[in-house]
């Protein structure tokens, strides 16, 4: 006699139920708010808005208090809700040589006009686990930077002026920046939807690849030609009212990486760039995305294609860490018809393996 | 903080720009028996490889007077089977059933059911991988090449080499089929048990492979081949005994462990047909003679 | 009635339930070569564009879709009536339409002029919307392939003389090729690529 299982539904209520309780933890302890992840967990809510490819630092903090702070779960609820936003339009590019700059650092100068920025880093902090945080002791409140209007020059533009370094990407003629959430993919794709992927890109997985091109899996010389953090302006073009009409602030990381130069009889010895641009702050997302950005143009700049950095299709199609985690997660799901089937093979080739092993005994034997 | 509108959402969850999107897929897809249309899958409120494809399709064709059965497995209360259809049942206030004969729409995974379907049925598949070519060929950009000059001598080598190992074609569960004498088509990872019931299937069958972003179809009287060999002619699974529950043959069986001394039954794969049997009086060896309860 | 009444109204009282039944409706045609469908098409065209062929038309198209229009149509409001209920932008370029309209009595252009996709991506052909004087009562045709159990007979009044042989060069070229969407009234059929048309004697 035998009863089989049922209680999906049921089951699936209770998970959920169970989850709820064990996201709120010890009641002894007041809830975290959503202000105080935007305002404490600040960086988590930056990469989260920026794997997601959606600026509400609110929306970001309440899907990681809903996660549970597992950031990936977070950038999956916050791009599911994105997917169902209507689209008015599309803003005028950013102008990050116009940024507020709150940290701005060169490797490739010393000192440069505008000076170097560190701004709110963790370079140069010593890692030692700080016991003041155990608690709530007094943080001395700085007054914000003041906003000189002075744009600061950009390294990148240093260089151009003596035209050491490429021109920054173009486009062709007409051409209308893609957008692979609304357009399906194709290989090869042109630079702009290349960058749109690596700015939706897994920090990790970026970061790996990153740092394989350092250790000679496609080698570029790379240099910081700089790194800023600041507040750009988002602007949206009105055709009724023939002028762009400012949206508001955002928080970008950029960082300009300068590789090693290329040239030809026709083209004179210069610098060429990766370009890496997130949300927020995320120096080591930007940082990483430029140097898979630059490893990705190999074909553009005549380098064979030999490591993994620089494969197109292998790096598009593996850096997006939704499509990720839902595909190597879905092996939890029941998969017993095709391991029926595959049980039933295996016993089969057993039977046949017995049988030919019984059939050559005797011809061992003799 | 902007919350107001959170939970509103379009009738079956997709807006209407992207259900267009969609449907302008599935037409091309149906005149294009077994290629693959590339079409700019969303992200859904699951996650990729739980089904995101089947959802959008579904999404995509479902209206109010639809009648809806979801599967997993062949069974309609495995877990995912259950969130599919309570997400549509939340989004679209759909008519749900678990009657094969019933359903106006049938999502699956893994399982085409056993009761033949009906003209006016439509089949939607969750697909993992759409490409058939995928594991002999990584590249998207070569396997393009590969199904537009109809160069598919790679998946006979593969297959004719399992031969050679193994004296079988090692291939049980999304076992390629050749549509309409063109396209090679993954049937998705149902047994090949099932293939069969594609060919010339009184339904419609959709596929949608979300994470992959393609949509394809077989359009109902259709021939679909599986692919084999002169030598070593396509087969299907069979089973030594009848299901334990219901008796019945010829249908595709799961393995169920019953205590740790190896003893095992088998039962139908397809809770809805096993069920319609045991409720006309159908028996097999260990049918519980209570009130049937799965 | 103006020419701002004609754009401005005549789409889809409820767009999400009524352009859903016009795609289920649709997508059985398209499976089902042969079958007829029957829907009220719920739209109001400016002339001289038939309602079903409208509905079809708001269905399915948006600013994703260029959209061809023969020079009587590009002529009358319908361009603006697309843009407003749609946003489609309408094209002289039949290469590039997704779609094409070809109201009644006009003249259905050589099919090959049409995007045909290509031997890489065959969806990248145009859908074209022919409007005939009615789904029966012509010259009769038998139709075979995908979707059709045996065969299927039809007899669509109002395509032109030669189409049999404009259809079976449109046949050759899968899996490239164009679909047809044919409208009349509050009926609909579909011929996609793979059908094959033998003509029959009236």
């Amino acid at each position: 006699m035998y009863v089989a299982v049922k209680g999906g539904e049921a089951a699936i209520a209770n998970a959920h139920r169970l989850l709820a309780d064990r996201r709120r933890g010890d009641r002894a302890l007041p809830a975290i708010g959503i202000g105080q992840i935007v305002a404490q967990l600040g960086l988590a809510v930056d990469r989260v808005m920026a794997e997601a490819s959606l600026y509400d630092r609110s929306l970001a903090a309440l899907a990681i208090r809903q996660a549970r702070g597992d950031l990936i779960e977070a950038i999956f609820i916050l791009r599911a809700y994105r997917t169902t936003l209507p689209r008015f339009g599309y803003s005028r590019p950013i102008d990050t040589g116009a940024m507020l700059v709150e940290r701005r650092v060169s490797a490739t100068y010393k000192d440069l006009p505008g000076g170097q920025l560190l701004g709110p880093t963790f370079d140069y902090t010593h890692r030692l686990l700080d016991p003041s945080l155990l608690g709530d002791e007094a943080v001395e409140a700085l007054p914000e930077r003041e906003d000189t209007g002075e744009p600061l020059m950009r390294v990148s533009d240093i260089l151009a002026g003596e035209g050491l370094v490429e021109e920054d990407g173009g486009l062709p003629e007409g051409h209308v920046a893609g957008d692979l959430t609304r357009e399906p993919l194709e290989f090869p794709m042109p630079r702009d939807l290349r960058l749109q992927a690596l700015a939706r890109g897994d920090e990790g997985f970026l970061l790996a690849l990153g740092y394989s091109t350092q250790r000679g899996y496609a080698r570029s010389h790379p240099f910081v030609g700089e790194i800023r953090i600041g507040m750009v302006e988002v602007e949206l073009e009105l055709p009724e009212l023939g002028f762009a009409v400012p949206l508001g602030r955002i928080q970008v990381t950029e960082c300009q990486m300068v590789n090693q130069f290329k040239g030809s009889a026709k083209t004179p010895p210069q610098f060429t760039r990766g370009y890496g641009l997130v949300f927020g702050q995320g120096e080591r997302k930007a940082m990483a995305m430029s140097l898979v950005d630059r490893a990705l143009r190999a074909e553009e700049f005549g380098e064979d294609v030999v490591a993994p950095a620089q494969d197109e299709e292998f790096v598009i199609s593996h850096s997006d860490n939704v499509q990720a985690t839902g595909f190597v997660e879905h092996l939890k799901l029941p998969h017993y018809v095709d391991f029926q089937a595959e049980l039933d093979l295996v016993r089969r080739m057993r039977r046949d393996y017995e049988a030919a092993q019984n059939t050559d005994l005797p011809e061992a034997a003799e | 903080m902007n919350t107001a509108n959170l939970a509103t959402y379009n009738f079956a969850y997709l807006d209407e720009q992207t259900k267009r999107m969609i449907r302008r897929a599935i037409l091309k897809a149906i005149a294009i028996p077994g290629y693959q249309v590339p079409f700019a899958s969303r992200e859904m409120p699951m996650p990729y490889g739980w089904g995101t494809g089947g959802v959008q399709v579904t999404a995509a064709i479902l209206g109010p007077d639809d009648v809806l059965k979801v599967i997993d497995q062949g069974a309609d209360d495995t877990t995912n089977a259950v969130s599919i259809r309570a997400f549509f049942q939340k989004v679209a206030s759909v008519a749900v059933t678990t009657r094969t004969g019933e359903a106006t729409i049938i999502q699956t995974r893994h399982r085409i059911p056993e009761e033949k379907l009906k003209p006016g049925q439509t089949l939607v598949y969750q697909v993992p991988i759409p490409e058939p070519l995928r594991f002999l060929e990584p590249r998207e950009t070569e396997t393009r090449k590969m199904h537009a000059l109809e160069e598919y001598g790679l998946m006979h080598v593969k297959l004719y080499e399992d031969i050679a190992r193994n004296g079988h074609i090692a291939t049980t569960y999304a076992y390629p089929v050749k549509v309409e004498g063109r396209y090679v088509m993954d049937p998705s990872p149902t047994p090949k048990f099932d293939n069969p019931k594609m060919h010339r299937s009184e339904a419609l069958q959709l596929f949608g492979a979300g994470r992959e972003k393609r949509i394809y179809a077989v359009p109902p009287h259709t021939e679909v081949v599986s692919l084999d060999f002169e030598d070593h002619p396509f087969e299907i699974q069979s089973f030594e005994n009848p299901c334990a529950l219901c008796g019945a043959e010829n249908v595709y069986l799961d393995e169920v462990v019953l205590d740790d001394k190896g003893g095992r039954m088998f039962v139908c794969s397809d809770t809805d047909h096993c069920e319609q049997r045991c409720a006309s009086g159908h028996r097999g060896s260990l049918a519980y003679d209570g009130e049937i309860v799965r | 009635m103006t020419i701002d009444t004609l754009v401005f109204t005549g789409g889809f009282r409820e767009p999400v339930f009524q352009s859903q039944s016009v795609f289920r409706t649709l997508m059985d045609c398209m499976a089902r070569p042969g079958t007829i469908g029957r829907i009220a098409p719920a739209v109001l065209p400016p002339p001289p564009l038939g309602a079903m062929a409208g509905a079809v038309a708001l269905m399915l198209c948006d600013q994703d879709t260029p959209v061809w229009l023969t020079p009587g149509l590009a002529g009358s409001a319908l361009p603006a009536w697309l843009a407003f209920h749609a946003g489609a932008p309408v094209t002289d370029d039949r290469q590039t339409a997704r779609f094409a309209f070809i109201e009644k009595a006009a003249l259905l252009p050589s099919l090959s002029l049409f995007a045909q996709g290509t031997q890489d991506y065959p969806d990248r052909s145009t859908t074209i919307v022919v409007e005939i004087e009615a789904v029966e009562g012509g010259r009769p045709f038998r139709l075979t392939g995908p979707g059709i159990r045996d065969e299927a007979i039809v007899a669509p009044r109002g395509l032109p003389d030669l189409f049999a042989q404009m259809w079976s060069e449109n046949r050759r070229a899968f899996p490239c090729g164009v679909d047809l969407v044919l409208t009349a009234g509050e009926e609909i059929a579909c011929l996609p690529r793979t059908t094959v048309v033998h003509p029959l004697e009236a």
